[in-house]
């Protein structure tokens, strides 16, 4: 719990701003689909009609909750998200790790493996691939999706895996992991993975924000199954039923919304795992505050009780101005400032 | 090609105890791009005695590091033998490197870089205690027997610290105690005090002493300082260009050098009992050969360095040649550069 | 003796969340002209800080609280010192490189790796003196020349050079503005003795044509023996003994120098008794009560928590200019009473 505490203490504060708004989500799709007013599915007479007290987000144009759907929907497009992102940056690590301790043969054919799925045309492929699906059994529901995003989305992680698993491992505490005799998948599980657990974590946020606008994306093209409530789902239906044009801004907009925010959360987590991480990010590229100036990393050491130590812009612009200071009287303990 | 000197020299170090680990004709060449081939180590012959010290001296590049990778089983010599207690090594398979890791232990240079920075000191004690060990044995006990046999007390402070909480002596303790763990027949320390703070050198040279005393370590010191081999070394074995150049009791190497090139070694470090002599008199003898350049290809590899080189030096590489029953240099003018050791064999 | 470089009472600290490290406190330096000036000390001592700090070099969160750096070079303009602490960055950076170089310690982390030595050393030529190309490209040759090094090396990048060679490139390039002073920070630590030797040699070949004035940092106390006129031995921030390197070598009085002395295994002359020092240095962000050595010290006693670690000359030394921060030991103690003091301390004490 301390050690939690202290991290959030670290973090910056647009990854703070992130984490709370992910919590939110999180809240929304724990609790929501428990306590929804209606069941999505049901019509009623009250064709889109706009928020009012009995529908918080008005109806659409069957008259269903657009409220429910919405908190279903955050529920499952979390879990999508979620489960794609498990998957995904765990076949990425165990190909990118396993390519970069093995090396040699398995090094290469892993490689072009990786580099294959990154180059064949993701849209194509999902379009096929999910029409497939879509027309057996196993086209229920949100699995196609699941499946098809985790198969395209693991190579980008994979690359990068295998580029931080090879400086690791020619660190010296690996080949004294060697030395004791230690096996070779000992090494990978517990030398190796822990010391990349912050570029893991980043790369799992980076999948899930990637599932999140894929599947979306392929909801609204109508590539999913239309009859589970994520929220592509939502904005698939309100554009077949010209939420648009009718002017039911109710219908699109929250769920619009909510991806936008969602992904937004998501990276604003992923700065904060950066600089968590990288402590010396922080220092390279922000003004350090030093006896209430601010000091940039470019700038001369700053002196205590010397005016002429200003940096930055301003100091920089304030040098030209002054004649130089060679010309001018000694600086003395009486003349401190060699006037 | 050293086969007449290897027959009559003996090790300086073989009086302190049985031989634990001899190499010989080990050599090691690296494949470069465009076909050119490295000759990292060639045809050297190490002999490792228990409760001795052999010195490897030599600057970076010499081969030193390759040496001490293939005996630790971590390379594959291209030629050579290598026996641990009379029988041939063989560590092609997993099981059988393991074997041979509970046997010869390797000892890194670099105290901040060999630790697993998220796991603790006893973590990285216990593992090789439960490789090594079996399983009947108390993992915390043994722990803290082998913290405190490196002198880090209180043991049960140090045993749940992370490498970032220690500084570089502790560090380098941890090390030794964890090749120790697996107790060792043999220790191949690479430049284990090299990356520590001059005050503290000592202290761990002592301790490596104290620890090949009590445990009859057979103890491979490498190192590019041949002051501290001096001291701590029974046996010195000098490396230049991947070979064997001189080799001999500490003492004798490091007061009469016999080739060239350790003359040059033994000049070259700085000398506080003579002032500013070489730099301040001008005197540019070591300066004039070929400052920078590497070993020469063909012929001996000081050639193009050395100032008693001649023709023959330059087409043809010398073995080593016996000057006593302990000492051997190889040098095709040992009668100019070593004229009181040459004569003493006639 | 003219004073080239005045260090006067600086001290610096790093601002951490952690509380203030003092790197360096209220340290008395002078480097004169054509002066070899060596500072010795370990990890933790400071000398680095010091140096850098006095060229304003170092990034935030160090800070310089107090004190002055004197510069008093040929190229002011003025005939009274000028102080760099305070002076505006458009002089600073005229000051930096044109009168005070420095040579850096890791030739290879100091070298660009994707430019080729001749542009590097165009580069600083350039920032600095403002030569056409061709009068640009002239100079780093005749620096090379300078260094020994052949001049077709310009077009080679640095990774195709030995670790002498690069360290010669950014001494040529420390060269380049005809500096006053030469600040050498560990420049051979991570070379081969042999080369080692030619680098040192090639100083004070080079400080005998040129004139100028060298700071040479290192842990290396029997290097500094050799090369230095005058040694200042640093710990813990402080200087704690300072004089010419003769006296420091027959008459060393500060009982860190003496430990320092006696952890180099000689290679010339009979085997010494060796010793270093046991323990560690302090934790600077709460530097104890007096002197810092106390915990690792043969000689403490009572007193030595009240000292205020001012630099004094050593009592029956050879000089006046031989000073030290304690008061109580002197040469003559260290041959007598600390083997034993030592081997107590070694004892109780630990790395």
């Amino acid at each position: 719990m301390k050690a939690l505490a202290r991290l959030w203490r670290r973090l910056p504060g647009t990854a703070k701003a992130g984490v709370i708004m992910l919590v939110v989500f999180l809240l929304i799709a724990i609790i929501g689909p428990e306590v929804i007013p209606d069941n999505p599915n049901v019509t009623t007479p009250l064709q889109a009609a706009a928020p009012s007290g009995a529908h918080f987000f008005g109806t659409t144009q069957t008259g269903q909750d657009v409220f429910s759907q919405f908190l279903v929907g955050v529920r499952l497009t979390l879990e999508l998200a979620f489960w794609v992102g498990v998957i995904a940056t765990g076949l990425s690590v165990i190909v990118g790790v396993t390519a970069a301790y093995v090396g040699g043969i398995v090094d290469e054919l892993l490689s072009l493996l990786t580099n294959v799925f990154l180059v064949i045309p993701a849209l194509p492929l999902l379009i096929v691939l999910l029409g497939f699906l879509n027309g057996t059994s196993a086209g229920q529901g949100q699995l196609p999706v699941i499946f098809v995003l985790s198969l395209l989305g693991w190579p980008w992680g994979a690359r990068v895996v295998r580029a931080q698993a090879l400086s690791i491992r020619s660190r010296d505490f690996i080949a004294a992991a060697r030395e004791t005799g230690e096996r070779s998948w000992r090494i990978i599980v517990f030398d190796v993975i822990p010391n990349m657990v912050s570029l893991i974590a980043a790369s799992f946020v980076n999948t899930v924000l990637y599932a999140v606008g894929a599947s979306v994306a392929l909801a609204f093209v109508g590539l999913t199954d239309p009859s589970s409530w994520s929220l592509g789902t939502m904005l698939y239906w309100a554009q077949l039923g010209n939420a648009l044009q009718i002017g039911a801004w109710w219908w699109y907009v929250p769920p619009g919304l909510a991806v936008a925010l969602l992904g937004t959360a998501l990276v604003l987590l992923n700065t904060g795992i950066d600089e968590l991480s990288n402590p010396r990010l922080r220092d390279a590229r922000s003004a350090t505050r030093i006896a209430g100036r601010r000091v940039w990393p470019t700038d001369p050491t700053p002196v205590f009780g010397a005016p002429h130590g200003r940096g930055g812009l301003a100091g920089f612009a304030r040098s030209f101005s002054r004649k130089s200071l060679l010309d001018e009287a000694p600086v003395t303990a009486g003349n401190p400032e060699g006037r | 090609m050293t086969q007449d000197a290897a027959t009559t020299l003996t090790s300086a170090a073989a009086g302190n105890g049985p031989l634990a680990l001899e190499a010989t004709g080990l050599s090691k060449d690296f494949r470069l791009g465009r076909g050119a081939i490295l000759h990292a180590v060639r045809d050297v012959n190490i002999s490792l005695y228990k409760s001795a010290v052999v010195a490897l001296v030599g600057e970076s590049g010499s081969g030193k590091s390759t040496v001490a990778r293939m005996l630790a089983g971590q390379e594959r010599p291209t030629a050579g033998l290598i026996e641990l207690d009379g029988e041939r090594v063989d560590v092609r398979t997993g099981r059988a490197f393991r074997r041979y890791k509970s046997e010869v232990q390797y000892v890194f240079q670099d105290p901040f870089g060999s630790l697993n920075p998220v796991h603790s000191v006893g973590y990285h004690l216990a593992r090789p205690v439960k490789l090594h060990q079996g399983r009947d044995v108390d993992v915390k006990k043994r722990v803290i027997e082998l913290l405190e046999q490196v002198r880090l007390t209180p043991a049960t402070q140090f045993e749940p610290k992370y490498p970032h909480e220690l500084s570089g002596g502790q560090r380098q303790r941890v090390s030794f105690a964890r090749a120790l763990a697996a107790e060792p027949k043999v220790l191949l320390a690479d430049e284990p005090v090299s990356m520590l703070d001059v005050s503290i050198r000592l202290e761990m040279l002592n301790l490596l002493d104290n620890l090949r005393k009590r445990l009859h370590l057979a103890l491979l010191y490498i190192t590019h300082d041949i002051a501290s081999a001096r001291y701590f070394a029974d046996e010195v074995l000098v490396m230049y260009g991947g070979q064997v150049v001189e080799r001999g009791p500490a003492e004798q190497v490091t007061q009469q050098p016999a080739h060239p090139y350790t003359q040059l070694l033994i000049a070259s470090a700085p000398d506080p009992d003579n002032l500013g002599s070489v730099l301040k008199s001008g005197n540019s003898a070591p300066r004039a050969r070929g400052a920078g350049t590497g070993p020469a290809a063909a012929g001996c590899p000081f050639s193009n360095r050395c100032p008693l080189a001649d023709d023959k030096c330059r087409a043809e590489n010398p073995a080593l040649h016996q000057l006593t029953a302990v000492r051997a240099a190889a040098c095709w003018r040992l009668s100019e550069a070593a004229p009181a050791l040459v004569n003493g064999t006639a | 003796m003219s004073p080239v470089l005045d260090i006067k009472d600086l001290s610096i600290a790093y601002r951490t969340p952690g509380g203030d490290v003092r790197a360096a406190t209220h340290v008395n330096l002078t480097i004169n002209k054509g002066e070899v000036v060596g500072l010795c000390g370990e990890s933790g001592s400071g000398k680095s800080t010091l140096a850098y700090g006095a060229c304003r070099l170092l990034r935030p969160p160090a800070v310089i609280t107090s004190g002055s750096v004197l510069y008093s070079g040929a190229r002011t303009g003025s005939v009274m010192p000028v102080d760099i602490l305070r002076l505006p960055q458009r002089d600073l950076r005229a000051i930096r490189w044109r009168d005070i170089a420095i040579v850096f310690q890791s030739a290879m982390n100091a070298l660009n790796p994707v430019l080729r030595v001749r542009d590097q050393i165009i580069d600083a030529t350039e920032a600095h003196l403002r030569l056409p190309k061709d009068a640009a490209r002239e100079k780093a040759a005749r620096l090379l020349d300078l260094v020994g090094i052949p001049r077709e090396r310009l077009r080679s990048y640095p990774h195709e050079l030995s670790g002498g060679m690069r360290q010669r490139v950014m001494i040529a390039m420390a060269m380049a503005a005809d500096p006053e002073v030469v600040i050498m920070d560990e420049p051979t630590t991570a070379l081969d003795v042999v080369v080692q030797r030619d680098i040192l040699a090639q100083i004070v070949e080079l400080k005998e044509t040129l004139g100028f004035s060298v700071l040479f940092i290192t842990h290396d106390m029997s290097l500094l023996l050799e090369l230095c006129d005058r040694i200042a031995v640093m710990y813990a921030g402080r200087i704690v003994e300072l004089g010419a390197a003769a006296d420091l070598k027959d008459a060393a009085a500060h009982p860190y120098t003496q430990g320092l002395l006696r952890s180099f295994p000689s290679l010339h002359g009979a085997r010494r008794e060796l010793a270093g020092i046991p323990g560690t240095p302090p934790d600077l962000r709460d530097p104890p009560q007096g002197c810092p050595f106390i915990p690792r010290c043969g000689f403490a006693r009572p007193g030595c928590e009240q000292v205020d670690m001012s630099l004094l000359p050593v009592p029956g030394g050879r000089s006046p200019l031989h000073v030290t921060a304690c008061p109580f030991v002197t040469a003559a103690d260290n041959a007598t009473a600390a083997p034993q003091q030592q081997a107590a301390a070694a004892e109780g004490a630990l790395s």
